[in-house]
């Protein structure tokens, strides 16, 4: 059954480039190099793709995620001081599957397990920014050097994010309740050991559940993107995203706070502002800023942390994307 | 009478365990209460690490994700067999 899935997904993916080709430029008849045709054959070739890509790699990625269980991360984490510490709980907060809901029973987990709050918070600030969708999509329309990148710059983000905030002593800025919560000591810790087979009914929910959630953002989103591609002057943003305008980092990382979007929605309109100009680090920071740093991610935080230490929180992950920024601009 | 507790602050996920346990429930014909329980000392207090979670008779059976209904039919038959 796995295996007929498997080689549809190779089919489908190596005929759609052509595919999408002949839609725009045989089929509809425009002539190539035309905006509707350039947009077009964006569309047909991008929202296909990005869709398989999306599938068959949190397909992969879910099965993988069966394996890691967040009681042993605790566990693990739990022996190790600053600097190691961080980068252990930033690395698991890269890896663990994260939706908001999660972050507040995670964060509680931790502190109760008597990790520091750094610590803790690498392995908070790390999660959201590592999501697998925006992982898969940035290499669907970005390769793989750039995903790569990004997970680097999360994870270090996370780390010295972490360290940063660990060492201010913010301990008071916690709602008081997280220290006084007492586990039921009968507590059993829920403990599966799954076959093969759960792990790929696990991986095939999530995997519904993940594309189910965010397929139409994506098809909208590659919309504007493909509206971009054919539409908008090559260099029409070099001005404002470009390397020359030193304070275009600092401003997307700024106007990226208050919108919020899934990152299904928002890769697709950084790829083409990117193809009109924008330079890499700009339209990274941007994005980040924007999926890491939400509305509602604050207000779930809010619950556990007071306003000080959110503030703090939040700025200091924004002055770190800001820095990740510039030095993307520098060195790519 | 069974307990069922779902564990979760209100996002969507939490709701879908919620009808699915209404719709196991009321398609096994059982007698079963269901309490949501969405305070963060409440849901704690079970040594979750991630919502949603689904306690059933003070047992954990789920955490972090949606369960689906053949699993949740088969913890609740459990479940009744143990009281």
């Amino acid at each position: 059954m796995l295996t007929i899935f498997v080689i549809a997904w190779l089919v489908a993916y190596n005929i759609i480039q052509p595919l999408a080709n002949w839609i725009a430029y045989d089929l509809l008849s425009l002539p190539q190099g035309s905006h509707l045709g350039e947009s077009l054959a964006f569309f047909f070739y991008d929202v296909p793709k990005i869709l398989l890509l999306l599938s068959g790699m949190i397909f992969l990625i879910s099965l993988l995620q069966t394996f890691i269980d967040t009681q042993k991360v605790r566990v693990m984490v739990e022996k190790r001081g600053e600097g190691i510490g961080n980068v252990m709980a930033s690395l698991f907060g890269a890896i663990t599957p994260f939706c908001s809901c999660s972050s507040v029973p995670l964060f509680i987990g931790f502190v109760q397990a008597g990790i520091p709050l750094g610590i803790t918070f690498s392995f908070l600030i790390t999660s959201p920014l590592m999501n697998e969708v925006a992982f898969v999509l940035l290499i669907g329309l970005f390769g793989w050097k750039v995903a790569l990148l990004y997970l680097l710059s999360g994870i270090t983000i996370g780390i010295i994010s972490g360290l940063i905030l660990g060492r201010m002593k913010l301990e008071r800025f916690v709602e008081g309740f997280v220290y006084e919560i007492k586990p039921q000591s009968s507590g059993q810790v829920l403990e599966e050991k799954l076959t093969w087979k759960e792990r790929v009914n696990r991986a095939t929910e999530s995997t519904r559940e993940i594309v189910g959630k965010v397929w139409l953002f994506v098809i909208v989103g590659i919309g504007i993107g493909a509206f971009i591609h054919g539409f908008v002057p090559q260099d029409a943003l070099t001005g404002i995203m470009g390397k020359g305008a030193w304070w275009s980092v600092p401003v997307s990382v700024i106007l990226g706070i208050p919108l919020y979007s899934n990152a299904a929605g928002i890769i697709p309109i950084v790829s083409a502002m990117l193809s009109k100009g924008a330079s890499l680090g700009t339209a990274l920071a941007f994005m980040m800023s924007v999926v890491g740093l939400s509305l509602p991610e604050a207000v779930i935080l809010k619950r556990v942390l007071k306003t000080p230490l959110l503030v703090i929180f939040f700025a200091v992950i924004a002055v770190s994307i800001i820095l990740t920024g510039y030095m993307f601009n520098w060195v790519l | 009478m069974l307990i069922i507790k779902i564990l979760g602050s209100g996002c969507a996920n939490c709701k879908r365990v919620e009808q699915i346990a209404h719709k196991v429930v009321s398609e096994m014909g059982v007698e079963a209460e269901i309490i949501k329980v969405t305070e963060y000392p409440d849901i704690m207090a079970y040594n979750i690490m991630s919502t949603p979670g689904l306690v059933i008779n003070e047992k954990v059976v789920s955490t972090g994700r949606i369960p689906t209904p053949a699993e949740v039919t088969t913890w609740v038959a459990n479940a009744l067999e143990i009281a």
